[in-house]
């Protein structure tokens, strides 16, 4: 097989920090290559290289045999590369085709020639099973879409070779799996791919071959079919990682009761006569596919967002009528959805993220004045207690990495030993061993007493963690079903809203 | 080339930035000192005579930088919030405006220490007002407060102007449109006699310190700046962001309106419509060049002041325009901005 692409003793070094370390691989005609890694061990860097976004301090990158110049993304597209990147470089405000068309024409032209760009896209959609519509704006599309829209992009440059950076970082399971299908059918093509990942059972089921990064360095190269998801999982983190179990405990009394709780905005209802309810000392698991309602779900719980009709209790209390600070003084742990937007203040401190929240309480303030020292050695507690790594009291959280920025956010929560845990995607975008500490303190929350409503989009995570699970589409919410009787098929069934056909299929199973 | 984002901002850049951006402020407005005919560095050398030469001239430096100094904490205060107010000038007007209303006869009456406080007061509430309704207009209504507090500075020019020809017009001012005075006894004492430098330079110095005391060590300062930071992590964390934001108007609006009343109780004693060169817009070239700390701002506010004394002495020796002055400032908002830039990212290729 001869190779269309060639990374050869790629170094990267940012001051101090080596990005990349003699990093070579190579990837063959109609291939799917997955580089695994775990966040910040090198894999963006290195792509970034390759497109010519960074310049290697030493190194080649050969396509289909020839040397590509450093610096220059027009030559690497010129080549016949694409890249998709994890955040989406498309402009919300323009449709699907001006964003494709969008720098693959000539500046000169005053009018853009759709005519024929149409044809293209659309041959281009229908060739590798990519569907949608060309005049749809860019904002109204969903995050799938939007990512097909992406890989339009590059193909529409006639790309040969693709590059995915984390392309499952914004989909649910179903949408990941059609994303995989749509891949192979592209090798069939005769495309060949890199995907970025940091999630074993996605590499083991889509990729031919596995290279696996570790620190920088290519830590060891399988054949997919060849190796396991633990021995990646080994390769990939240095050491053996395992998530915690759970384990059976009987629930307690109800904490949060949501009683046809619907909620109203911009004239949709994004919760639609919700009901559940959350136990002391269990972690309820709302599952579902990305923007079915689930950041409604949780601006309600953090006290954003107002019920417009139903009732939502938090013990005898109007949880329903509770600001921000309100949720806070009734015991509410809240881990938001978006950690950098609505977790932390990147350019503050982590004493001052850490105390931000309950900055009145007469711990941390008094007449008005911040106390800089209780608030201090009460960020100290939480970086020891926690586990929280590069961080002192005074470092920017901004700094921190994802992990240990969920850790912080965790951590400030958990210490007030909450009645109530609002874990919205708590582990979204996390590597394994950060994902393995998150779980590790829900669950002990949970032992503790505390009721956890767990809202995630990865299903093993809602399998691994809840004792109960309902699933949210558009807006409404399922009846609850126990873990035990849980499998992926019922819950896949359950996420796409066919709620009777899971019911039905777990009667048959039982039978 | 691209730009890459420093992983921690270092204090020295931080220090340096404004130290650069003046130095090529001043690079630059050379090639327009010497269009104008005169050799740029006697230029220079003479605005820094003009400014520090004689100990009246330092003085008047001084004199200049203060109300400087408190238009730069109005906008420094608000501009930590992401609240824009580029109304200061306005702010600052009617500050003016309501120190000499009521300092003429309603406060005259009072024993000065009370009476001089009162015209304090009644400055820093009129420009707090002043600034209120955008800020209302910007938590309520999503109203652009560029737009409003810019705009409303042209309003406040004209009812300046229509009260210092009407209702406040001096009777004895033999027709000069200027408006009555504060009384004799209300005027802010002298530092130095014989000199235009009062009390409130120290008033000012004082307003520095406690505004850095605000921002740096109360709750009320945190919620301010992480609301300016990033409000959805602020409102997140329960900090109520319209209160937070309409609290930080009323400060920076009420810091304008004082530096109107100052400048009115310590220099003029009484209001025109060309009562201030444009402090209020210069305290945004100010607060930026600080950095947007509180202790800079006087630093800066000196800095400003020189340049707007020193282009007089200029002018009176070179024959180069005084309005090299305003160019000069201007220019070093804008070589600032490029200056932060590079604080705060590096170029790679």
């Amino acid at each position: 097989m001869t190779p269309v692409l060639e990374l050869d003793g790629i170094t990267k070094r940012f001051g101090a920090l080596t990005a990349n370390e003699d990093v070579s691989l190579s990837l063959g005609q109609g291939e799917i290559l997955a580089l695994l890694g775990e966040n910040g061990a090198g894999k963006t860097t290195l792509m970034n290289i390759l497109f010519g976004h960074y310049t290697a301090d030493a190194g080649e990158v050969r396509v289909f045999g020839a040397p590509l110049p450093p610096g220059r993304p027009r030559a690497a597209i010129e080549a016949g590369v694409g890249m998709v990147h994890q955040h989406f470089t498309l402009a919300g405000n323009l449709t699907v085709l001006e964003n494709v068309v969008i720098g693959a024409e000539p500046l000169s032209r005053l009018m853009s020639a759709t005519g024929p760009a149409r044809r293209r896209l659309r041959e281009l959609s229908e060739r590798f099973g990519l569907a949608v519509d060309p005049d749809a704006r860019v904002g109204d599309l969903s995050v799938g879409e939007r990512q097909r829209v992406e890989i339009l992009k590059a193909l529409y440059r006639e790309a040969r070779i693709l590059i995915l950076d984390e392309p499952t970082a914004v989909l649910a399971r179903p949408e990941a799996e059609r994303l995989f299908q749509t891949l192979r059918g592209m090798t069939a093509e005769g495309l060949s791919l890199i995907f970025i990942s940091h999630k074993l059972h996605e590499v083991m089921a889509a990729s031919d071959r596995v290279v696996v990064l570790r620190r920088g360095r290519v830590a060891a190269e399988r054949r997919t079919a060849e190796t396991s998801a633990p021995e990646l999982a080994e390769l990939m983190v240095g050491r053996r990682v395992a998530r915690p179990v759970r384990e059976a405990q009987p629930p307690g009394a109800p904490v949060c009761i949501a009683s046809a709780v619907t909620v109203t905005e911009g004239g949709r209802d994004l919760l639609d006569e919700a009901d559940f309810t959350v136990h002391a000392g269990e972690i309820l698991g709302i599952v579902g596919v990305a923007g079915n309602g689930q950041a409604t779900l949780g601006r309600l719980l953090s006290g954003l967002a107002r019920p417009a009709r139903g009732r939502i209790t938090l013990g005898t209390d109007d949880l329903g009528r509770m600001t921000p600070s309100d949720c806070v003084a009734a015991g509410v742990g809240r881990i938001p959805e978006d950690r950098h937007a609505e977790g932390v203040v990147g350019e503050m401190t982590v004493w001052e993220n850490a105390t931000l929240e309950r900055l009145s309480s007469p711990a941390f303030s008094r007449r008005g004045f911040v106390r800089r020292a209780a608030a201090r050695a009460y960020a100290a507690d939480l970086i020891r207690r926690f586990d929280i790594r590069g961080a002192e009291p005074d470092t920017r959280a901004r700094l921190l990495s994802g992990g240990n920025m969920q850790k912080l956010i965790l951590g400030r929560n958990l210490a007030q030993g909450p009645r109530l845990i609002l874990a919205n995607q708590p582990t979204r975008g996390l590597d394994e061993g950060a994902v393995a500490a998150v779980h590790a303190e829900l669950l002990a929350a949970r032992g503790a007493g505390a009721a956890v409503l767990l809202i995630s989009e990865d299903l093993d995570e809602v399998l691994g963690l809840a004792d109960r699970i309902q699933a949210i589409v558009k807006g409404r919410l399922s009846r609850p079903i126990p873990a035990e009787q849980a499998d992926a098929r019922r819950i896949g069934l359950m996420m796409a809203g066919a709620w009777d056909e899971a019911e039905r299929s777990a009667a048959e199973a039982t039978a | 080339m691209r730009l890459e984002r420093r992983p921690q901002p270092s204090l020295a850049m931080a220090v340096a930035a404004p130290f650069a951006a003046v130095l090529a402020s001043l690079a630059l407005c050379a090639g327009l000192i010497a269009m104008a005919g005169v050799n740029p560095l006697e230029a220079y050398a003479e605005m820094l005579r003009g400014a520090f030469g004689s100990r009246l001239s330092i003085t008047e430096t001084l004199a200049r930088a203060t109300p400087l100094i408190l238009t730069g904490l109005a906008a420094t205060v608000a501009f930590r919030a992401r609240l824009w107010n580029i109304g200061g000038e306005g702010q600052f007007y009617v500050g003016a405006l309501a120190a000499a209303w009521l300092g003429s006869e309603a406060l005259a009456g009072l024993p000065p220490a009370l009476g001089i406080l009162g015209v304090m007061i009644a400055g820093m509430i009129a420009g707090a007002l002043l600034l209120l309704v955008p800020a209302f207009l910007r938590v309520r209504f999503g109203v652009d407060e560029v737009v409003t507090t810019l705009l409303a500075n042209f309003i406040v020019m004209l009812f300046v102007g229509m009260m210092v020809e009407g209702p406040l017009k001096d009777p004895l001012a033999f027709g000069w449109p200027q408006s009555v005075p504060v009384a004799n006894e209300l005027m802010l004492p002298k530092l130095i006699e014989r000199t235009r430098l009062h009390v409130g330079l120290l008033i000012a110095l004082a307003v520095a310190g406690l505004v850095w005391l605000m921002l740096a060590r109360t709750v009320f300062g945190a919620r301010a700046r992480a609301a300016g930071l990033s409000a959805g992590a602020a409102e997140f964390a329960g900090v109520p962001l319209a209160r937070t934001l309409l609290g930080v108007a009323l400060i920076s609006g009420a810091l304008a309106g004082l530096a109107g009343a100052i400048e009115v109780a310590g220099v003029k004693g009484y209001v025109t419509t060309d009562l201030s060169p444009g402090y209020g817009y210069s305290g945004i070239v100010v607060a930026m060049l600080a950095g947007l700390q509180p202790l800079g701002v006087a630093v800066a506010a000196v800095f400003v002041a020189v340049v707007f004394v020193g282009a007089d002495a200029m002018s009176r020796a070179l024959g180069a325009p005084t309005f090299i002055a305003d160019v000069i400032v201007a220019v070093s908002l804008l070589t600032m901005l490029v200056a932060l830039l590079f604080a705060t990212y590096r170029v790679r290729k």
